[in-house]
């Protein structure tokens, strides 16, 4: 290879990043519109999970029919209608992070450690017969490793949990990555969030959960082995429920059920 | 090269192991190994990936010039990385989430640069395909032999099956922690490097 033309090197370098440039384009571009489908059937997916309506019988768009996609302003708790955001397109995690809808908390408001909050969440009602039968919430917050993500589904009263499901997290697999273990799941069922004085009254348990009567009510099994994230589940938890997150919300639910 | 293809598509999945006898791509061998599933997967990649890209590159091993060929080299793997990536996140979005960054690594993955430059620089195109296969193969044994224990007893299940059944399942078997991260395949990697020199003394490298 001695009488190697010294310009080869250039052209041919030049025609192969051409031609892998254009095939990897074209794969981008061609894939897109199924990976979209696969992102948001995903999705869907773990939200009729969380709400126990997860049947691997049926599709995932005959299941999701009777649930509503609504947008709500975080602070107010009111639903935003359709004209101002549209639920379709609309980027939660990404306006966290935009200027105009979403700000940053301060370091007491931080429980979950989220650093933005955006001002507009997501939110799906699952009706039947024109009442509104879950609510199923969006929530993330920092465990040991991650930021954990799930939905809460929530019955009618607003506080009893129809069921969690955490769907994506970097926690220690074995430990903390239990969070995804659907029987520990499971046991979120039928807890209440607040207690009579509407004060978060959550509590995760160290070893064998003993309580009886009314704390039992408020009280879910701790991850063993994972202290920090179930902490942040904790956390997390507190923060959704709280005032910064859905409670000026769920507020407002609670008066449209008793009113009507 | 005298070797037949067949021979050359066994002599790598036993004899010349690229896991067990060249220690290559081990990263992604600790990383993938948690599961047979994603080990599956992760072998059918990396042997689509070994053997295409160093077809490729043996088609037009004499236009590549000599002082820029490893960037060819990487080039051409990267392509075929990434065509993989996005096919498994259009047709197997399950997976392609289990496997995350791990497909992206492939392009990093020693073998298949070892294979493109040991083998398919120096190699007409078929025999270049077959030993990319071949490679791909042997990678994919030692992945699913160390999947196979570390699921079996980390995780109580085999291709997510449960097998055993474990106390957080309301079962009696304790799962062995240790099994579950990624460390533990250094010692199950160990353990098979031995047991395979001992299979065949000639794989034992002289004092």
């Amino acid at each position: 290879m001695a009488d190697e033309n010294p310009l080869k090197p250039f052209y041919s370098v030049l025609i192969l990043a051409f031609v892998c440039s254009a095939l990897v384009a074209g794969a981008a571009v061609g894939l897109r519109p199924m990976q979209e489908i696969n992102r948001i059937l995903d999705q869907k997916k773990h939200i009729l999970y969380a709400a126990g309506l997860f049947d691997s019988s049926k599709s995932i768009e005959e299941m999701f029919a009777p649930i509503q996609t609504r947008i709500i302003d975080l602070a107010t708790g009111h639903f935003v209608p359709k004209d101002v955001i549209d639920p379709a397109t609309f980027n939660q995690t990404k306006s966290a992070f935009t200027t105009e809808l979403g700000r940053s908390l301060t370091t007491e408001e931080d429980i979950a450690k989220l650093k933005r909050l955006e001002k507009y969440s997501v939110v799906y009602l699952v009706k039947k017969n024109g009442t509104t039968e879950q609510v199923i919430l969006p929530v993330r917050g920092k465990g040991l490793w991650s930021t954990m993500y799930a939905y809460v589904a929530l019955a009618a009263d607003m506080s009893t949990i129809k069921g969690v499901s955490f769907y994506e997290h970097g926690e220690t697999p074995g430990l903390g990555g239990e969070i995804e273990n659907k029987r520990w799941q499971d046991s979120w069922r039928e807890k209440r969030i607040y207690s009579d004085t509407d004060k978060i009254a959550l509590t995760f348990a160290k070893g064998d959960s003993s309580a009886s009567g009314e704390a039992a009510l408020h009280e879910i099994d701790g991850l063993s082995g994972a202290t920090l994230t179930t902490k942040g589940v904790d956390n997390l938890m507190e923060f959704w429920f709280g005032d910064h997150g859905f409670k000026p919300f769920i507020t407002t639910m609670k008066k449209e059920n008793s009113n009507g | 090269m005298a070797e037949s293809n067949k021979e050359l598509l066994s002599r790598s999945v036993f004899k010349r192991n690229p896991i067990a006898l060249l220690v290559l791509g081990i990263c992604s061998a600790l990383a993938v190994t948690g599961q047979m599933t994603t080990a599956f997967v992760m072998s059918i990649c990396v042997t689509l990936v070994v053997a295409f890209s160093s077809l490729t590159i043996s088609i037009v091993r004499f236009q590549i010039p000599n002082s820029v060929r490893i960037g060819i080299q990487i080039t051409v793997i990267a392509t075929l990385v990434i065509l993989v990536d996005q096919a498994l996140k259009a047709f197997y979005f399950d997976l392609s989430k289990q496997l995350s960054i791990y497909v992206g690594l492939i392009i990093t993955n020693c073998i298949v640069m070892g294979r493109a430059e040991g083998f398919a620089m120096s190699n007409p195109p078929i025999p270049s395909f077959v030993d990319g296969l071949g490679n791909g193969l042997g990678y994919g044994f030692i992945l699913m032999s160390v999947a196979f224990v570390r699921e079996l007893l980390g995780s109580g299940s085999l291709f997510g099956y449960e097998i055993l059944q474990l106390t957080t399942n309301g079962g009696w078997y304790v799962r062995n922690g240790f099994l579950v991260l990624p460390a533990s395949a250094f010692f199950l990697i160990a353990l098979l490097i031995w047991l395979l020199r001992s299979i065949d003394p000639e794989q034992q490298e002289s004092e």
